[in-house]
This record gives C-alpha cells, sequence and structure tokens, in this order.
C-alpha cells in the first residue's frame, strides 16, 4: 500500500470511529429532547436488547453449517441453567467434537 | 465506594474479556489479511471500539469497496447502539459532561446489557462501576488486537480452532439473559425471522436493522403491561 492509500484507510478509520460515535450518542440526544418517556416507546426500548442481539444469532443458526447448529442448540439448553462462559466452552467442544469425527 | 464500585465492575466485565479477547486477535489477524499494517488495526480498535462492524470494515477494505460504503456499512452495524444510548439515558442522568462522552463512546453490547441488569436489579449505576467494566474490556481489547496483528499467520484458519461458532453463542447467552422482560419471546422470535429473511432479500449488513426494527415495533404494538400506567418522567438535559 503506497503512502496517500495509507493515508485513505486512516481517514476511513476515522469518519467510521465519528460515525461510531455518532449513534452511540445520538439515541440519547433524541430521548433528552422529550421530557418523559410514553409508555409506548418504553415498551420498545425494554425490548430493544433481545430484538438486536436476535439478529446477530438467527442468522448464524441457519447459515453456520450442522456443526454450529448443533453447538447453539446445545449451548441454547445449557444457557437456561449455567454462565455464558460455560455456555461457550461447551458450545466449542460440541463443534470440535463434531468437525473431528466428520473430517 | 468509589473504588469498591470500579473494582466490582472489573470483576464483572472479565468474563466478557476473556470471550472477547479470541475476537481481538482474530481482529488483528483478518486486518493485517486485509491489507492493515499493525498500527491500523490498533487503531482502529482503540478509536471504533465495535468488534462486529471492524470485522465489517476490515472485510469491505480489503475488497476495495469505495470509502463511503465502508463506512456506511460501519454505521449500519452499529445502528443498534442509537437504541442503546437511547434506552441508558434513563440511568445515566446524574452523570457529569465528560463522563457522558465516555460512557456513550464505550458503549459496547455487553456494556450495554450489564448497566440494564445492573439498573434492573437496583444497583446504582455509577460512572466508577462503568468505567471499571468499560476498561477491562477495552484496554485487553487493544492489547489483543496488537498480538493478533503481529501473530495473525499463528490463528491461521480460524474456523480449524473452532472460533467461529463463539460469537453467536455469546449473543445467544445474551439474549438468554433478557427471557424474564415483557414479551419476549416474541420479540425474539419476529426479530430472528426477520433478521434471517432481510439477510436472503436485503443482504448483510441490513439484517441487523431491519430484524431489531421489526422485534421493536412488535414490542410497542403489543398491549402493555399493567405496572406500565405510571410513565416515566425524565429531565430536561441538554
Amino acid at each position: 500500500m503506497d503512502s496517500s492509500e495509507h493515508m485513505q484507510l486512516i481517514y476511513i478509520i476515522l469518519a467510521a470511529a465519528f460515525a461510531t460515535f455518532l449513534t452511540r450518542i445520538g439515541g440519547y440526544v433524541m430521548i433528552t429532547q422529550m421530557k418523559r418517556i410514553p409508555p409506548r416507546m418504553e415498551a420498545a426500548l425494554n425490548s430493544v436488547p433481545a430484538a438486536v442481539l436476535s439478529t446477530l444469532v438467527a442468522p448464524a443458526f441457519v447459515r453456520g453449517g450442522f456443526d454450529v447448529a448443533a453447538a447453539m442448540l446445545v449451548a441454547f439448553a445449557v444457557g437456561l441453567r449455567v454462565s455464558s462462559l460455560w455456555m461457550l466452552a461447551i458450545g466449542w467442544l460440541v463443534v470440535m467434537t463434531i468437525r473431528y469425527l466428520t473430517v | 465506594m468509589t473504588q469498591d464500585d470500579f473494582w466490582q465492575g472489573i470483576r464483572g466485565g472479565f468474563p466478557v474479556m476473556v470471550s472477547a479477547s479470541p475476537f481481538g486477535a482474530l481482529f488483528g489477524a483478518l486486518a493485517i489479511d486485509n491489507g492493515f499494517s499493525v498500527f491500523d488495526a490498533v487503531f482502529m480498535s482503540a478509536t471504533l471500539y465495535a468488534g462486529a462492524s471492524q470485522m465489517v470494515g476490515i472485510e469491505l477494505f480489503g475488497h476495495k469497496v469505495q470509502p463511503w460504503l465502508i463506512v456506511l456499512s460501519i454505521f449500519a452495524v452499529n445502528f443498534r447502539h442509537i437504541l442503546y444510548s437511547a434506552s441508558i439515558a434513563r440511568h445515566i442522568r446524574h452523570f457529569s459532561g465528560v463522563q457522558k462522552f465516555f460512557t456513550f463512546f464505550l458503549l459496547v453490547d455487553p456494556q450495554y446489557a450489564e448497566t440494564e441488569k445492573r439498573a434492573e436489579r437496583g444497583e446504582p449505576v455509577t460512572f466508577a462501576w462503568y468505567l471499571g467494566f468499560a476498561m477491562i474490556i477495552y484496554v485487553p481489547w487493544q492489547i489483543m488486537t496488537l498480538l493478533g496483528a503481529i501473530f495473525g499467520q499463528m490463528i491461521g484458519e480460524p474456523r480449524a480452532i473452532g472460533l467461529d461458532v463463539l460469537l453467536p453463542i455469546y449473543f445467544m447467552g445474551l439474549v438468554l439473559g433478557f427471557r424474564k422482560r415483557d414479551n419476549w419471546l416474541p420479540v425474539v422470535a419476529v426479530s430472528s425471522l426477520a433478521s434471517i429473511a432481510a439477510m436472503h432479500f436485503v443482504g448483510s449488513p441490513w439484517h441487523v436493522s431491519i430484524g431489531a426494527i421489526a422485534g421493536i415495533l412488535l414490542a410497542a404494538c403489543l398491549p402493555l403491561p399493567k405496572r406500565h400506567e405510571e410513565p416515566v418522567t425524565l429531565e430536561h438535559e441538554v
């Protein structure tokens, strides 16, 4: 990469960092313009984490292949009882076992 | 008291750091693969501090995609943070302006999730706690990016050592952590299906925003639970 290309990359990163910061402060700026939170908006806000995080999980389950889907199912089952670190460890064991057995 | 909160934050963030570290290293290694220097990789981790969008960014850069499209894609992946910052406004209104600046800069998914959980348990959301929780994730994220970039070739194929399965399982654990909330199951079901459909028909990364908005709209339209009769009041502030 020559130096002008490299400067361009630095500018891209800075622009992306600024855009990311805007997303992180934007909701706060919008909501503090309102005196009170209407109940339906509060219900909507309460649903945000589950709604967003589901979109990072479901496509991986559908597109990840049999081994990933199996590991996620097992992790889901144990996740109702154990911490997320155990979910990761057990899910990882499942996926590596399947990959080892099916090579 | 403040110091206690800080250490409590560090302890709380420790498991997140452990699960995020492989991704920091993976990002560093993949960044080198896509034409970044070691400095560029750490610079991106330090200024964006948003793992999934960093992965998207280096992937697009590696494919020589137009700069404006790279920035727009990163913005789209991170768009969910708008909802996070709106949602935690209720819990951080006692922070000073400078504290809020750092609060929002450091607002990553697990940070948001833990802040909400802490407020739900009735424990005080102090800046000391928030900063402790953030630092035990932010600082190692930079170190792991650096190590991953330096030793990029040693990580090899991420799939071969099972790294690819960790991120979705981690996010799934977070989803399960919210299962006591109103309308959790319908929201998760609708967001999941909408994101799968959007990934198929529109493509990544828009499936994140589209799937999330579907679930949130559903939550706003479903019948309200009784206890929401009294709306939460927010004092007006800049």
